[in-house]
């Protein structure tokens, strides 16, 4: 039978993490479809059609999904879980939130964050933030799952998929209310998904030292911004700028760490990237453990000579 | 109003985890165990609700072994007033425990769940959202701020690209992110008052929920290693071998 892969999106992009899952999904079967559950997101259901290897693309839309309430998706998903063997969605923030609601109405567990798809039945997921990885075989039907972006190459985009509208299913009165939403604008690259990620620490001080240091060493290099959580609970940085067990995942070609000591909480969130730059004025900080190349000294000089060494 | 705060021993979160050469798992012998903290984030939100005259009674429950009793002991002393410790020895998957959850509810009837949004062990996220699920509950997860205002409560959640606010009916569930508050150091009277708190003794069995799984661990791996790697004296050399690695 077929898998059902569930847009990761915001209304008007395609998160990237849709591609991956994509391919993922294409380990278990050959008939894939995407659904879009938002509103207005005609785009992001085009640019869904585009990606290689996909039967369908189906659209529903309402306010309760454009603002990706769970118990509006969840309505949707179930409605249409008979049609399919598995349903697999990106481990964004957004599907953390609502893939353990639809697994929990079909009366299956969740099979969370998969880096690697064994079997039909049987995939590979990290515990103990990366520590261990666990190799673990379903008996539910239905499946569930969560799939980690960075593990899987993206599918090309060389689709042409059709567009089917669906009906995104009435207000369900149990849902929660939005009441609004405050984001982020910024022309970087979006961090999950980065080439290269500058990510600042403790180290920095304050928020306007992080805007100072971190953020033109990010510009220059065309980086995406991180930061560990001590940063982010200090106020340094905007939480969804945090990288680790609990925050983003991410595994760009270049991982630079400016004043992070590398707690494993930390390591788990970019020890798959392919090269990791640390610099820190402690020799013996963990994060020149798994660092490729190690400045050990004060950032306060050494991201100067990098830019002037960058020209 | 009742709070109810459901509470995980984990291994704590300072300790390396070593898995075992036999790969069945991680090695749990003789390694401190605490509570998960996303759950005492969850305890200390609902401790507080108290303390602001809004909730009047936290319950805390724990499911496993007989040392869970020390995680409800904790609870108990940063000022929850009563525990119900589900023994069993069965590691339970989420959904199992999302049902104990729900039988627990049909007895304690709360007006909110408080719980934390994941367990640094199994590093699943998903019992909050289940729970809601199971009991068509609305859910308000991954929060940084919680206001309870009459039978509805204002939730700031941390979400891809930044925050967002909702408003759910209460009952509803409510999980704990890093960022919620600073859970308090319990005080040595604290901590020896909870020595004189309830704490309740059930089973699965008298919740009538099975717990076997769909999912079977086949094994317990390490994962890859990173190869060590050198410390370079200036910035025009890291440049230079970031350059020659072609990540530049
Ligand atoms: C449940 C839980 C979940 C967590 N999840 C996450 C997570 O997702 N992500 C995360 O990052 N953390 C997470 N943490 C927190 C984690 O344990 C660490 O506390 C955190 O990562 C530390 O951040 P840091 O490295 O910036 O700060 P610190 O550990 O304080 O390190 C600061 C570093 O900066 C260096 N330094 C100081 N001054 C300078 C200078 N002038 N020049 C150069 N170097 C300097 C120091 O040598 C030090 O190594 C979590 C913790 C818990 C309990």
């Amino acid at each position: 039978m077929a898998d059902l892969v569930i847009a990761d999106h915001n209304n008007t992009a395609l998160g990237d993490g849709t591609a991956k899952t994509v391919a993922a999904a294409q380990k278990l079967s050959s008939d894939i479809d995407i659904l879009v559950a938002g509103e207005n997101a005609g785009a992001v259901a085009e640019a869904a059609a585009k990606l290689e290897g996909v039967r369908k693309v189906l659209l529903a839309e309402s306010p309760a999904l454009g603002h990706l309430l769970a118990e509006a998706i969840t309505d949707c998903v179930v409605a249409l879980a008979p049609g399919y063997d598995a349903i697999l969605i990106p481990a964004t923030s957004a599907g953390k939130n609502y893939a353990p609601r639809i697994a929990a109405k079909l009366d299956v567990n969740q099979i969370t964050d998969i880096i690697d798809v064994v079997s039909n039945d049987t995939f590979v997921r990290p515990i103990y933030a990366g520590n261990a990885l666990e190799t673990v075989q379903s008996s539910d039907a239905k499946k569930v799952i969560t799939v980690r972006p960075t593990a899987f190459k993206p599918v090309g985009e060389g689709g042409s998929a059709t567009v089917e509208k669906i009906a995104a299913g009435a207000a369900d009165a149990h849902e929660a209310k939005w009441v609004s939403d405050e984001v982020v604008k910024s022309d970087r690259p979006e961090l999950a998904g980065a080439k290269i990620v500058v990510s600042g620490g403790r180290a920095l001080g304050s928020a306007e030292e992080f805007h100072k240091v971190i953020e033109p060493l990010a510009d220059k290099l065309g980086a995406a911004v991180g930061a560990s959580r001590a940063a982010v609970d200090a106020g340094y940085a905007p939480n969804d700028y945090q990288v680790g067990q609990t925050g983003k995942v991410v595994a760009p070609g270049l991982y630079i760490a400016v004043g992070i000591s590398g707690a494993i909480q930390h390591l788990a969130g970019m020890k798959d990237s392919k090269v990791i730059v640390a610099i820190n004025k402690d020799p013996d900080a963990p994060i020149f453990q798994v660092a490729d190349f190690g400045l050990v000294g004060d950032y306060k000089t050494l991201v100067p000579d990098l830019m002037a060494a960058l020209g | 109003m009742k709070v109810l705060v459901p509470v995980k021993r984990v291994i704590d979160y300072n300790v390396k985890v070593r898995v075992k050469p036999d790969q069945t798992g991680v090695d749990l012998a003789n390694v401190k165990m605490s509570m998960n903290p996303f759950d005492e984030i969850a305890v200390e939100e609902a401790v507080r609700l108290k303390e602001k005259g809004v909730a009047t009674e936290v319950v805390v429950v724990s499911i496993g072994v007989q040392q869970c009793q020390e995680t409800i002991r904790t609870a108990l002393a940063i000022g929850a007033d009563r525990g119900i410790l589900i023994l069993t020895d069965v590691d339970a998957d989420p959904l199992a425990v999302a049902k104990l959850l729900k039988a627990v509810i049909a007895e304690e009837s709360p007006n909110l769940v408080i719980m934390g949004k994941q367990s640094i062990d199994g590093d699943n996220n998903a019992v909050g959202q289940m729970l809601a699920a199971l009991l068509d509950w609305p859910q308000a997860t991954f929060a940084s701020k919680l206001e309870v205002t009459g039978d509805k409560a204002s939730v700031t959640r941390e979400i891809d690209g930044g925050l967002q606010t909702l408003e759910v009916a209460l009952p509803a569930i409510v999980t704990a992110d890093l960022r919620l508050n600073e859970p308090r150091y319990a005080s040595l009277p604290n901590i020896m008052k909870a020595k004189k708190k309830e704490i309740a003794s059930k089973t699965p069995a008298d919740y009538g929920v099975d717990l076997a799984s769909a999912l079977k661990v086949l094994k317990v791996t390490e994962p890859p290693k990173r190869g060590g790697g050198i410390k370079v004296d200036s910035a025009a050399a890291l440049v230079a071998k970031l350059k020659e690695v072609g990540a530049l």
